[in-house]
């Protein structure tokens, strides 16, 4: 047996089987949070009702605001004969409860395991229900739970949206916005600076609104806000699409989509963080005008240059662990070397297989720079680094408070989900504005550190 | 304000009791309908929770890792010792163990964990497609116990096979084969298991802590701060006491058929039902009359330091009414005696999985005009919530934000709360929380008490 389990452990330590403290969730959770970000939809999942009672449950702790989800519900009957009935008699359902303009559905591991052909079964019930007025669009995303991660049903749900949804028009002067998987903050900001710029232009998706709106006088079946399915129709007409996500491709993005399909130009950028990336990304919307930036933005530049300088000395030389979706990292980390934080370890429970080419792009020689990088781990690799790393900062979602509370390193919640704080949804990422509040929480979480750590206890600092 | 309807296929899962109406024969015990939005979950999520407190058992969730992701430290049920439940552990399945079959891969990750953790059992669960891919999970359970010599159960929890409680049953069945396992001889005649108490914020250990002083030994709590140990000897006690008769009753009577263990049915909310959950234990061991004094002496002790903690808050919450939504039906009879005795009433009372006995007391017990709903959706329960003008919910975190939108106040009865609303200081604290929540000053800005849109 001591043979026999000294072996096991040497087996154990080479190829680890198990995922413990899983770093993403699941294919469909993805599509439905980019279903929410629709207007008038209602996310559909066919599959067990588990499915989407799970999924609301995780995305309502984040969001705080009431996520309806429908289910196709299997049964054994329905895992044997297929589930053509139960998804017509739930979409004749949401229909009926809902009287939604899109119903978006995402298939699970079930559904795909058992190879229902649904878009068979769409043509099938469309034919059946065109004669209904206000029959609602449907669209379809593949989404196997058994493949890639909730990055990529976000992903897949925008593209069939546009697969579904978009039309060639004549063409004009809007841009189209796809800007991965980001907060309703974010998406504020990010509307705001097109408003500005005084481009016409189509977010998708906008959950700006429906994952954080305002009280309500009356019921409301679905909440308002989202992108119009109208607005999401002209996106093929565009001047181009802006896409973020430094390792998401052509081939399966929105973007990309647009691009191959209507000649949509597709402009690529990694998401916006730091001063150098939203650099590119506001020079990207100068040259798409032909204008400079409005002032306001460039101020939101020098206040932000301005507290680089004054923050720089708290923060110079430390070490911090990240982690999330592949391009949060990529981008979070080429932003930490702008301010002079090194990050040791970029982690994600995602692979797409290019986070490291990528996150090279941005930042250069990762080994000179003693930058780790390992993509498709848990988090009970994330620990066992940090216990090896002992950074000074851990960054990325509320998962990691575990390993937070062990270490006694301080961690700064970024992205989704966060369910052990407040007002997640209302944290900004993107550009100058949302760089200056990264700046700022992580200046004051080292300042915060020291003050406690110190036996006097200075009131200026 | 529109009208908003009720699907086809669901008006005989809702009923009002009022005059004239038609007998009562609601619907239950059945599939939710599909595309009704359902506020329940499946029968992994039935076997997950009722298993998930055991605290020195590995919990491997076999299947694609959403499942196992959702649930990660999900509950509020805090363990005095180890906390491996509090991890997530998942074979994490790829599209070629999909092609191929995971059996390999459970094998291994079961062997690889056990050897890590020293878990004192193991719990593998099955999802949606482990049935699908032909995987026989009782195959490696059986040769892995074999090898590490620790008990290997799996939970046939499938999601679609069947509702919530066929998941209840699933962890019932597998919590059996553990019972009858362990040693028995010093146990004392004075004794009983707490079932279906998941120990919510450490409120298994206040039940306990009275029982204890009645003079009674309480051998296993299932599953609340759960020890494999523990349930392994649970055969020994002389009664078990049954709450969230839903999940446990299943394995209550498995017991009694088995190893002739009597159970009753109690509940630990209130102040009522809390004095008769400690009464009805002490009845079952009239031999020593001591048991049912120091219950007495316990109940009068307690209500003394809370009734006139209660009266504070009566006047408030005098005359506010309220609407319940919980998993388990037995739980909205207490929650119903408890806002009364601090002059609340129900408008609303619904459950995820209640039977036909548990609606037709609810009934009973309902006043005039209250809705009950068999497993609800999102748009009935704003339905009822607004018609019935409802000043307060109870429910779970998927139910909250159906509140606050429509600025009415809410109390989290389920299983994410940390703070323990079970047993008399538990009284307290719900009824606090209710009033906090009721007569916050945030509510004059909601558009329907007044406050503009």
């Amino acid at each position: 047996m001591a043979v026999r389990s000294a072996q096991r452990r040497l087996t154990v330590k080479h190829a680890k089987t198990a995922t413990q403290n899983a770093c993403k969730l699941c294919n469909p959770l993805g599509a439905c949070l980019a279903f929410r970000g629709i207007e008038q939809c209602v996310p559909f999942l066919h599959g067990s009702q588990g499915c989407a009672t799970y999924i609301r449950r995780y995305l309502i702790s984040h969001y705080k605001e009431p996520i309806d989800i429908a289910s196709s519900n299997f049964n054994e009957e329905t895992a044997v004969f297929g589930g053509s009935h139960n998804l017509k008699l739930g979409l004749k359902n949401v229909t009926q409860q809902y009287m939604p303009e899109v119903i978006g559905i995402a298939t699970t591991c079930l559904s795909e395991t058992i190879g229902d052909d649904v878009k068979g079964i769409l043509r099938e019930y469309r034919k059946q229900t065109a004669a209904d007025s206000g029959a609602p669009v449907l669209i379809h995303a593949s989404t196997p739970s058994y493949q890639g991660s909730h990055i990529d049903g976000f992903h897949a749900a925008v593209r069939a949206t546009l697969e579904a949804l978009a039309e060639k028009g004549a063409p004009d002067s809007s841009v189209n916005l796809f800007p991965n998987m980001v907060s309703p903050a974010d998406l504020r900001h990010m509307q705001e600076i097109l408003d500005d710029f005084r481009l016409p232009s189509m977010i998708l998706p906008d959950y700006s609104k429906t994952l954080d709106g305002g009280p309500w006088a009356e019921y409301h079946r679905i909440p308002p806000g989202g992108t119009a399915t109208a607005a999401i129709a002209r996106s093929a007409s565009a001047i181009g699409s802006i896409e973020f996500g430094s390792t998401l491709e052509a081939s399966k993005s929105g973007a990309g989509w647009l691009e191959s399909k209507f000649g949509v130009p597709r402009y690529h950028l990694p998401l916006p963080i730091g001063i150098r990336e939203s650099d590119r990304f506001f020079e990207l919307l100068e040259t798409l005008c032909r204008k400079p930036r409005p002032e306001k933005y460039q101020d939101e530049r020098r206040r932000l240059v301005d507290a680089y300088a004054d923050g720089h000395k708290y923060i110079f030389g430390k070490t911090a662990v990240l982690y999330g979706e592949e391009d949060l990292v990529i981008s979070m980390a080429a932003f930490l070397r702008e301010i002079g934080v090194r990050p040791v370890l970029c982690a994600s429970g995602g692979k797409s297989g290019l986070m490291k080419a990528k996150l090279g792009e941005l930042v250069g020689d990762l080994e000179g720079e003693g930058m780790k990088v390992r993509d498709g781990v848990d988090f009970s690799d994330i620990e066992d680094e940090t216990e090896l790393l002992r950074p000074d900062l851990i960054i990325g979602n509320s998962k990691g408070y575990t390993m937070s509370r062990k270490s006694r390193i301080p961690l700064i919640r970024i992205g989704f989900p966060i369910h052990d704080r407040f007002g997640g949804q209302r944290l900004h990422h993107l550009g100058y504005r949302g760089t200056q509040e990264l700046f700022d929480r992580i200046v004051n979480t080292v300042i915060e550190g020291r003050q406690n750590d110190s036996e006097i206890g200075y009131t200026y600092l | 304000m529109e009208q908003i309807g009720i699907l086809e296929g669901r008006e005989k899962q809702i009923f009002e009791k009022k005059e004239g109406a038609a007998a009562f024969d609601i619907s239950c015990e059945k599939t939710s309908l599909s595309g009704s939005v359902s506020q329940r979950a499946c029968v992994f999520c039935g076997s997950r929770v009722v298993l998930y407190p055991v605290a020195d058992a590995l919990h491997l969730v076999h299947g694609p890792i959403g499942c196992a992701a959702y649930t990660w430290d999900i509950r509020g049920s805090v363990s005095s010792g180890p906390e491996l439940h509090r991890l997530s552990f998942s074979t994490d399945l790829q599209e070629m163990d999909v092609i191929y079959g995971g059996e390999k891969k459970l094998y291994l990750s079961l062997i690889e964990l056990i050897e890590k953790f020293s878990p004192k059992a193991a719990f593998i669960y099955s999802t949606c497609i482990i049935g699908l891919i032909g995987d026989d999970i009782d195959a490696v359970c059986r040769k892995v116990q074999q090898e590490t010599g620790i008990p290997v159960l799996p939970v046939h929890s499938e999601g679609f096979k069947g509702t919530k409680k066929d998941g209840y049953k699933a962890a019932c069945t597998a919590l059996m084969k553990l019972v009858g396992t362990g040693p028995i001889e010093d146990i004392s005649p004075y004794s009983i298991n707490i079932l279906g108490e998941f120990n919510l914020a450490g409120e298994a250990w206040i039940i306990r802590k009275y029982y204890e002083e009645m003079g009674i030994e309480v051998v296993s709590t299932m599953t609340g701060d759960g020890r494999v140990g523990a349930v392994r000897r649970a055969h020994g006690a002389k009664l078990n006491v049954v709450q969230c008769s839903g999940s446990m009753t299943s394995l209550a009577k498995d017991m009694e058929e088995k190893y002739g263990i009597p159970y009753i049915r109690v509940s630990y909310f209130g102040i009522e039902d809390m004095a008769a959950a400690l009464y009805d234990v002490a009845k079952h061991f009239p031999d020593r009359p001591e048991i049912m004094e120091k219950a007495r002496e316990i109940v009068s002790r307690e209500v003394k330091t809370l009734y006139p903690e209660l009266q504070k808050f009566k006047q408030a919450l005098s005359g506010k009414k309220a609407a319940i939504y919980v998993g388990g039906a037995f739980k909205t009879f207490s929650l119903i005696k408890a806002l009364r005795s601090v002059g609340m009433s129900v408008v609303l009372a619904g459950s995820q999985t209640g039977n036909k006995d548990d609606y037709l007391a609810l009934k009973e017990m309902c006043d005039e005009g209250t809705v009950i709903v068999d497993d609800s959706n999102p748009v009935e329960l704003s339905k009822f919530i607004l018609e019935k003008e409802a000043d307060l919910l109870i429910g779970g975190v998927k139910e909250r934000p159906i509140a606050f939108k429509l600025g009415v106040a809410f109390c989290d009865h389920n299983h994410e709360r940390k703070i323990p609303l079970a047993g008399f200081e538990g009284m307290y604290n719900f009824i606090l929380e209710v009033y906090q929540s009721v007569l916050s000053p945030v509510w004059q800005f909601a558009p329907r008490k007044g406050g503009s849109l």
